[in-house]
């Protein structure tokens, strides 16, 4: 990789791409365009819910600003109402879906040997569809009376009250917003999933197939099946809001309940959508920086769809307190309880792969071992959840609150976050700075135990969540989850300009600069618009064989000759 | 796990050093189990004590894993770290057959048997009573039949006269079996008491955290329900279930006093005239309007209900 004749900044194939590649020269404007390249995909995913990830955080940030002092007295309680909405839902369905979507496209061809996605334009028109939500979410703050303000659940009869009358209001684009991501979702879901089932490289069968491919596989089967209930009970809950009809409301013979189980029976195996491709970069990142194979490789791919199986028949455990007779709560209990096996199998496979490595605690290691390290406490606090008597306690207070964060931030976050530090200098070309790598690690391990373990205890002790106000004993717990929020936002200057600096002016990568096994490191850092093009490497063993000295294709040499070649335009 | 590592026969400081640190962990974690009875507020009603307990057995059995596996992942990054320069590979360990049924089972048993512990405690405490459907709005509500509850001997009369309980935006009203109306909440100490929820707009959450007792309000349903106060004193009741604008204000009092207490209670409300019930969200809503309606839409508060008693804000809660 010591380079003698200077290397040209881009690879030089790119020029003869069809369309542009990222690392090319002078065209950032494919990154405005309907480009289907998946790897400009891919990038246009991450950028976006970076955006959106600044957008959530800020609000975050005014409601643990409202929720330092116990009277709800920086913003009116209407206004506290539509930003926690509005936060949970710029999270959920503009940061993580999208990310990962980002994941999905930059990784998954170069990972299978495909060339591009099994339908480029589905793809490209799956992302556009964000910017065109997130603008419809955004112009809600805009309309009269507010955007909605009624949790990212939208239970009715509250989320139909409309109190202003009128027919465009905050309620009404949230739930456009609302189905437009689902559909983006179920687009995007049909698209990787063809691609993995069809487009791998010659010998790669599915037991040679990455851990991350299992799981984007798992995560969009929910997808598919989950969605189109969603998107149902989103479309009868418009037409209650909109036009007089009364599903969900008793005075019309509706039932409020049924909502809720349309919700719940998407939005439980949603959360694994989000948690699962994150099981996947884990298990991508611990045998590199471990320097083993993955521990017990097959049962952790099949728990994947074990998960998937389970997560779809767990839902109750959201209404326990909702009227749900006791026998259903009962089995609810015992099938949400399942998932705390395939789960613990792929926990105990992780710390099964760090005993006796070789660790290198890059700052894709430090996230990594400090999301599972996180996801063990929620899986705990998980099943007291799910225990019925206990939920009928903590269910609807901070204890939640606590839970979800450590999921979906302390873990899901923080596992994007490793992700993009092992990923960055592939897909970009460019070496991220360690150090300022490191800071921001620090700083968010601090930062998200100070914000989320207060809220534990603060529901224990019978905080509701979602409230604006709160009597004067839960004070302590809330100065130090407000001060821990705001560590949170500082934590975010050190990432964001490492981002950018580094694009801008980082080292340059070699085409493998971890010492990775894994097809997407046989390439050129960025790797070229179609991947290996026509010469696709034919894999002979499984994708974790650290130590094991067996080559992962046939002509390794070759294909590392080539990609440093290319690297250094030799 | 240091089977893994040392597969063949174990060295004795090994199989030391594990004996003391299974017994480290596992005395902290009865530590916590214990500890975990504090992190609750004080126990007022029978379902506290079986829930507390059940959530102590899950602290125990939460922190013993936690710590093990959190444990592991400490030594292998004190012992493990590959030296700077080292670009060697770990131990090519594939997996371990053996193990991985072993971490499989196990945790299959723990999490049956704490799924078997909480159905026994449901079914001791046995607070949901049945629930009936009812359309044609709130007002054909209170004639709807009560579901049987199945009550024991005893408690007969005292199901046959529930008290009512109203969840609305943003206020609570309770109607006693004798027509008193109150917005805090009278119980008879060491007693089933028996209530009927309902909600005449959105959904709300009963919801009494020193009873560690929660049940959501149904608009369009009436729901049965009953508790068993166990210590006098004045806790907070606070809507669980969000209901828009000033959910967070939606909070009032259950005062649990002696029998006989609660008794002249009764009987002293019924010679007060109705009035209404102190209201905070009135108060908020009021205030808001007088600064310009300034802020994002809700609906506005219900009327206080009229009441024989109303809750006093200022009166101090234990928990
Ligand atoms: C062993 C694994 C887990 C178990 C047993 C578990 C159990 C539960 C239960 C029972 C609840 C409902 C609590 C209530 O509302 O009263 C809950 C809430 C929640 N969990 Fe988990 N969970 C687990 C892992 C996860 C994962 C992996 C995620 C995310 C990827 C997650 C995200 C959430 C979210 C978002 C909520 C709250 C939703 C809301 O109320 O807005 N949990 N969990
Ligand atoms: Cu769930």
């Amino acid at each position: 990789m010591t380079s003698t004749t200077p290397a040209p900044p881009f690879d030089p194939r790119v020029l003869k791409a069809p369309h542009p590649v990222p690392g090319a020269p002078n065209n950032w404007r494919r990154f405005l365009s309907f480009n289907t390249d998946a790897k400009v995909i891919g990038l246009q995913y991450m950028i976006t819910a970076l955006f959106f990830l600044l957008v959530g955080g800020l609000l975050s940030m005014i409601m643990r600003g409202e929720l330092i002092t116990p009277a709800a007295d920086l913003v009116d309680p209407t206004v506290y109402n539509g930003l926690y909405t509005m936060h949970g839902t710029v999270m959920l369905f503009l940061f993580l879906f999208p990310i990962l979507n980002g994941f999905n496209n930059l990784l998954i061809p170069p990972m299978i040997g495909a060339p591009d996605m099994a339908f480029p334009r589905l793809n490209a028109a799956a992302f556009w569809m964000v910017p065109v939500f997130g603008v419809i979410l955004m112009a809600s703050f805009l309309v009269p009376g507010g955007p909605s303000g009624a949790g990212w659940w939208a239970y009715p009869p509250q989320s139909i009250q409309n109190p202003l009358g009128h027919f465009i209001n905050g309620q009404f684009l949230w739930i456009l917003a609302v189905a437009l991501s689902g559909i983006s979702s179920i687009m995007g879901a049909v698209n990787f999933i063809t691609t993995i089932i069809r487009m791998r490289a010659p010998g790669m069968g599915w037991f040679r197939m990455p851990i991350f491919c299992w799981t984007a596989v798992a995560a969009q089967a929910i997808q598919l099946i989950g969605l189109p209930v969603l998107t149902a009970g989103a479309v009868l809950l418009l037409f209650d809001l909109s036009f007089g009809t009364s599903f969900y409301l008793p005075e019309g013979g509706g039932d409020p309940m049924l909502y809720q189980h349309f919700f719940w029976f998407y939005s439980h195996p949603a959360v694994y959508v989000m948690v699962l491709p994150v099981f996947g970069i884990f298990s991508e990142l611990f045998p590199v920086y471990a320097r083993k194979p993955l521990f017990g490789y097959h049962v952790v791919a099949i728990a994947s769809f074990a998960i998937t199986f389970l997560s779809l028949i767990v839902w109750v455990h959201h209404m326990f307190y909702s009227g749900t007779p006791q026998w259903m709560r009962n089995l609810f209990m015992v099938t949400t309880m399942l998932i705390a096996v395939p789960t613990g199998i792929k926990v105990f496979a992780w710390i099964g792969t760090l005993w006796g490595g070789k660790l290198r605690l890059t700052t894709a290691m430090l996230f990594s071992l400090g999301g599972v390290f996180n996801f063990i406490f929620a899986g705990i606090t998980g099943i007291m959840l799910a225990t019925v008597p206990v939920d009928i306690h903590v269910g609807n207070t901070y204890f939640v609150v606590g839970h979800f964060h450590t999921v979906i931030f302390s873990t899901i976050t923080y596992g994007v976050f490793a992700g993009i530090y092992h990923w960055f200098p592939k897909f970009t070309g460019r070496m991220l700075y360690e150090g300022l790598g490191k800071l921001h690690f620090v700083l968010t391990f601090i930062g998200s135990q100070l914000t989320f373990l207060p809220m534990h205890a603060a529901g224990l002790m019978g905080m509701p969540r979602r409230v604006a106000s709160y009597d004067p004993e839960f004070a302590f717990a809330n100065v130090l989850a407000s001060l821990g929020a705001f560590l949170l936002g500082v934590a975010t200057i050190p990432f964001l300009l490492n981002l950018v600096s580094s694009w801008v002016r980082g080292e340059k990568a070699p085409p493998n600069p971890w010492n990775a096994i894994g097809l997407e490191w046989l390439l050129p850092s960025p790797p070229p618009a179609e991947n290996f093009e026509d010469d696709v490497p034919t894999v002979i063993s499984g994708p974790y064989g650290y130590g094991l000295g067996r080559p992962l294709v046939e002509d390794e040499e070759r294909y590392v000759a080539k990609a440093a070649s290319a690297a250094t335009g030799a | 796990m240091t089977t893994t590592a040392t597969s063949g026969s174990p060295r004795p400081w090994a199989v030391l050093l594990l004996l003391a640190a299974v017994l480290s962990d596992l005395a902290a974690s009865f530590w916590m189990a214990a500890q975990s009875h504090r992190w609750l507020p004080v126990a007022a009603s029978a379902a506290a004590g079986p829930v507390d307990d059940l959530f102590a057995l899950e602290v125990g059995i939460g922190s013993f894993i936690f710590l093990g596996c959190s444990g592991v992942m400490l030594w292998t990054l004190l012992f493990n770290r590959a030296p700077k320069y080292d670009l060697d590979n770990g131990d090519p360990i594939e997996g371990n057959l053996k193990l991985e049924i072993v971490w499989t089972v196990i945790p299959l048993v723990i999490v049956m048997l704490i799924a078997w512990k909480a159905i026994a405690v449901s079914t001791t405490l046995s607070t949901l009573g049945g629930k009936v459907r009812v359309s044609g709005g709130h007002a054909a509500m209170h004639g709807a039949e009560a579901p049987a509850a199945a009550p024991m001997a005893a408690d007969a009369t005292a199901a046959a006269n529930p008290i009512d309980v109203i969840g609305r935006q943003w206020s609570w009203e309770f109607i006693y079996p004798n027509g008193v109306h109150s917005s805090e909440l009278h119980l008879p100490e060491g007693q089933r008491s028996f209530l009927r929820l309902s909600a005449t707009d959105v959904i709300h959450g009963f919801y009494v955290p020193a009873f560690r007792l929660k049940q959501d309000l149904i608009p369009g349903s009436v729901i049965d329900y009953s508790l068993i106060p166990t210590r006098a004193g004045r806790y907070r009741l606070r809507d669980s279930m969000f209901s828009g604008g000033y959910f967070a204000s939606n909070q009032t009092d259950v005062v649990v006093e002696p029998p006989e207490a609660y008794e002249d209670w009764l009987a002293e409300a019924l010679r007060q005239p109705l009035r209404p019930a102190a209201n905070a969200a009135t108060d908020l809503y009021n205030q808001r309007l007088a600064r310009g309606d300034r802020g994002w839409a809700t609906v506005p508060p219900a009327p206080p209900p009229l009441v024989h008693v109303s809750a006093d804000p200022e009166a101090p809660h234990e928990s």
